[in-house]
């Protein structure tokens, strides 16, 4: 191992612990603590950490927004508020959910501050870039929130046109630039990944060694690179459109609409795998580590990854079913969609079966990672529902899609976010949070989610439309429902913002491995020296190598 | 004839062969469903408590050949769901093809409202009056933005475009007054965009044709335009905007605010809703309201002024048409 700088040659990594770094002032966070040395870091974990407060901030706006909406709806008549103010609501609900938080939230924080760390590199490949898609997305965010700030937007998350270019008289301008910008920030960022994945890796870890939440930002990244640069062109021609009537979309010059959605669905369905994939990582990283046994079928885990990357790209056409698009196209993406079902088996049948025969703790990684799992379930299946034409010609844009895509954004990505946050805490901050505290907080977001989005499936097959101000009185009591389960899911949310915070200061020093946990984001210290490594690590003889071995199939030693 | 107002309904009334179709299939998606995610979560659920720390479980391999297992679970429910995508794709078509026989309704969407033309020629706003036992083909277009037009009590729905022709049809069994919706976001009253689809007997059908479609209806017709270009938003009592009330306003003296007083006739409010500047201003209020030149077609605006000419209370027009709920506010 110490000929580590001439082995494979595209290996970058200190050779040898610099002198500087011994000793408690070594680590990352207190290496250096004038403003100047945060806002223009280059150290991978301090970048995570601007984009950690950074979508913190949005996700409480964006919660905000919803608290707004639940509101709204816990009377049938709109007597709360006026249909625009709804409007407004749950579009700014919507984009900063999607835009600002989900999108970002697993792979800029934990993506960014544990990918060198897991590799075993210094730093990701390209520093400077980094920091300056940190420095883009708030510029986005600047100009999303400048358009919240002089009186919000109307047209829903989704910008379609033409009423988005034509019709809307709210601030649709500096949303859509904002969103524009915010584009460049994730490809900046799944570039860095891909260049750091292939040329970053320590000597001897390979391709199969490398843990699934490596795989599974691999994915995203080729996602974001694949992906993002539709949007961003849809973006463009949507904002000349509105300023300057170029006619693509809209009718009245000469444009087709129905357009405007197949590329915007041909980001945003890949779009939501770069939200689910990540989360998957970190899923495979807390169930072993909780069961104290390798992860089943890792090589199966690890190819599903890529295939739902590439799967994903194929199915947007179920977005429009009824939206216009031709029929022989409906039959083609119904059929399509089906086969998402197979990688997504693969995941969670995998961790199911690496529960079993294990040595399981209870904490409040693995709560959430259990919690995880069912509404991800659950979440995926009522996907098919939607796949399936004859049923989407029913709940299509109804509070069913509202719940389905609820049990993925926020049972999958906000419960792997949280699992992750509580898992890598100790590394990211050094200090151990409260665990009781933890274990309330989990199980209040598991039931107020339930409450919350499992009654929006019933409303959705009773018949109501989604994004309506007021609605008939008969589905008043399950939308109450609704209501008072985002008032337990608000709480359970609002939790781990004071434990955690009061943790940096007053929690209990934690140790190097607080779980006994794989990986080598585990062999060092927390919070880890600046370069990440004093000594070279070892990467070991198979990934997850924990103390239960599973029953392996042939092709898993690599 | 309203929609059931049922505090909690499990089961949303089925109205047609396809309709009753979806529903089985939905059913047995369901069933399909429990078979897939119950055992997972009876065996995360067991295996939590089998296998914690320090439990005295048997923790040796089984001895399965795994990739045995993956092929298996990778296979089996994809295959099993594969039946419903057949099934699903089967009534799809079916829904895809309108008989030739079918009657013509011809559905027009705009920013928002609903506006329906028989075969016959007579139209109406938002609700639709339909005969059973007869393919019924809904042909929609939209005037401005992406509109759709879902009917649930038919468990269809279809999107209404700005540049060209979809089609909607259906053949329903039984009589009744279900919901007729805008599914797609389309702006500020999206959620009020829509009103009541009542499917009748043939014979009702011709009746309503005869009087209620030219006659009654024209008073409801004009009540739907009130709503749906807002005037009801500004001008009912209660609401945020202060506007005097229109209610027994038609052939009164009006006092403007340039010290003139007026009647309150055709002509007189043809010109305030198309042009309402400053000297058709009533004495008390502000210039707030916006002209509506080119907003409202002429057939329309003589539609909307006859309304007024009947309106003499706030609940006028109310108790024969009956309004979705929350229509009005």
């Amino acid at each position: 191992m110490s000929a580590s700088g001439s082995i494979g040659g595209t290996a970058r990594r200190e050779p040898h612990a610099p002198e500087s770094t011994i000793g408690r002032k070594a680590d990352y966070l207190h290496a250096e603590s004038t403003l100047r040395s945060w806002f223009l870091t280059t150290d991978h974990k301090r970048i995570a950490l601007l984009y950690l407060a950074s979508i913190t901030g949005f996700f409480v706006i964006g919660a905000l927004a919803a608290g707004v909406v639940r509101l709204a709806l816990i009377v049938p008549n709109g007597a709360i508020m006026t249909n625009d103010t709804y409007n407004k609501a749950f579009t700014i609900h919507g984009v900063v959910m999607v835009w600002f938080f989900l999108i970002p939230s697993i792979p800029a924080t934990f993506g960014n501050f544990l990918i060198p760390l897991m590799i075993g590199a210094k730093d990701l490949a390209f520093p400077k870039l980094n920091l300056t898609s940190w420095y883009v997305f708030m510029t986005g965010a600047l100009f999303t929130l400048v358009s919240v700030v002089l009186g919000g937007v109307d047209t829903g998350w989704t910008f379609y046109a033409p009423l988005s270019t034509a019709f809307s008289n709210t601030w649709v301008l500096p949303a859509l630039i904002g969103v524009t910008i915010v584009g460049f920030s994730s490809i900046l960022t799944g570039l860095n990944f891909v260049v750091t994945i292939h040329t970053m890796r320590a000597p001897g870890m390979t391709w199969f060694k490398l843990p699934i939440f490596v795989w599974t930002h691999y994915a995203t990244s080729l996602i974001f690179l694949l992906a993002t640069p539709v949007i961003t062109t849809a973006l463009i021609l949507l904002i000349a459109e509105r300023a300057f009537h170029i006619g693509v979309f809209d009718p009245a010059y000469g444009g087709d609409p129905v357009l405007f959605q197949h590329l915007f669905w041909f980001y945003s369905h890949p779009a939501v795998y770069i939200m689910v994939l990540p989360g998957m990582g970190v899923i495979s990283e807390i169930v072993p580590a909780f069961a104290q046994k390798k992860l089943f079928g890792y090589r199966f885990v690890a190819y599903a990854s890529i295939g739902l990357a590439s799967v994903t790209f194929f199915v947007w056409g179920h977005h429009m079913f009824v939206n216009g698009q031709s029929d022989l196209a409906s039959l083609v993406f119904s059929a399509l969609s089906f086969a998402v079902a197979v990688p997504s088996a693969v995941k969670v049948y995998n961790w199911t079966a690496t529960i079993h025969k294990g040595s399981l703790r209870l904490d409040t990684p693995m709560l959430y990672a259990m919690g995880y799992i069912g509404l991800f379930v659950l979440g995926g299946l009522t996907g098919l529902y939607l796949a399936t034409l004859a049923i989407n010609q029913h709940i299509h844009a109804t509070y069913f899609v509202v719940a389905h895509f609820h049990y993925i954004m926020v049972g999958g990505t906000v419960l792997a976010f949280l699992g992750g946050l509580h898992f890598w805490w100790p590394k990211f901050t050094g200090r151990m949070y409260s665990e009781p505290w933890g274990r309330v907080s989990a199980l209040l977001i598991f039931l107020g989610f339930n409450v919350t989005f499992f009654p929006q499936f019933i409303l959705g097959y009773l018949g109501m439309p989604r994004r309506y101000a007021t609605y008939p009185a008969e589905f008043q009591l399950l939308n109450v429902l609704s209501s008072a389960g985002a008032t337990i899911l608000a709480a359970g949310y609002i939790f781990p913002m004071l434990y955690l915070v009061y943790s940096l200061w007053f929690g209990r020093k934690a140790p190097a491995n607080p779980w006994n946990a794989k990986g080598l984001e585990w062999e060092t210290a927390s919070p880890p020296p600046t370069h990440n490594f004093l000594t070279p690590p070892e990467v070991p003889r198979i990934p997850y190598d924990y103390p239960i071995q599973a029953q392996e199939s042939r092709d898993q030693h690599g | 004839m309203t929609p059931s107002h049922e505090a909690l309904q499990l089961w949303p009334a089925a109205v047609s062969a396809t309709a009753s179709e979806t529903d089985l299939l939905i059913l047995a998606f369901t069933v399909l469903t429990l078979l897939l995610t119950v055992p997972v979560f009876v065996a995360i659920t067991y295996f939590a408590v089998r296998y914690r720390e320090g439990s005295e479980a048997n923790r040796q391999p089984s001895g399965i050949r795994s990739n045995l297992i993956e092929i298996s679970w990778m296979l089996i429910p994809f295959l099993l769901t594969l039946i419903f995508f057949v099934w699903g794709a089967k009534l799809f078509v079916q829904s895809k093809n309108p008989p030739p026989d079918a009657m013509v309704v011809e559905a027009i969407g705009r920013q928002w409202m609903w506006k329906f033309q028989h075969p016959t020629g007579q139209s109406e706003i938002n609700n639709l009056h339909l005969p059973i036992g007869q393919p019924i083909r809904l042909h929609i277009i939209s005037q401005d933005v992406i509109h759709a037009l879902y009917l649930p009590a038919v468990r269809l729905q279809v999107a209404a475009l700005p540049d060209r022709y979809t089609d909607l049809w259906f053949k329903a069994d039984k009589v009744g007054t279900y919901h007729l919706y805008c599914s797609e976001y389309c702006g500020t009253d999206h959620s009020v965009m829509g009103g009541e689809v009542t499917f009748m007997n043939p014979g009702d059908y011709q009746d309503w044709l005869t009087h209620a479609g030219a006659q009654q209806g024209k008073v409801a017709a004009g009540r739907a335009l009130y709503e749906a270009y807002g005037c009801a938003g500004c001008h009912e009592p209660g609401s945020a905007v202060k506007a005097p009330s229109l209610a027994g306003l038609y052939g009164s003296p009006v006092k403007l605010a340039d010290g003139r007083t007026v009647t309150a006739d055709d002509g007189w409010l043809r010109d305030k809703i198309l042009n309402p500047n400053g000297d058709r201003l009533a004495e008390g209020y502000k210039q707030v309201m916006p002209s509506f030149a080119g907003r409202i077609p002429a057939d329309e605006l003589g539609t909307l002024i006859d309304f007024l000419k009947s309106y003499s209370s706030p609940a006028a027009g109310k108790a024969a048409d009956a309004t979705p709920a929350g229509a009005t506010r």
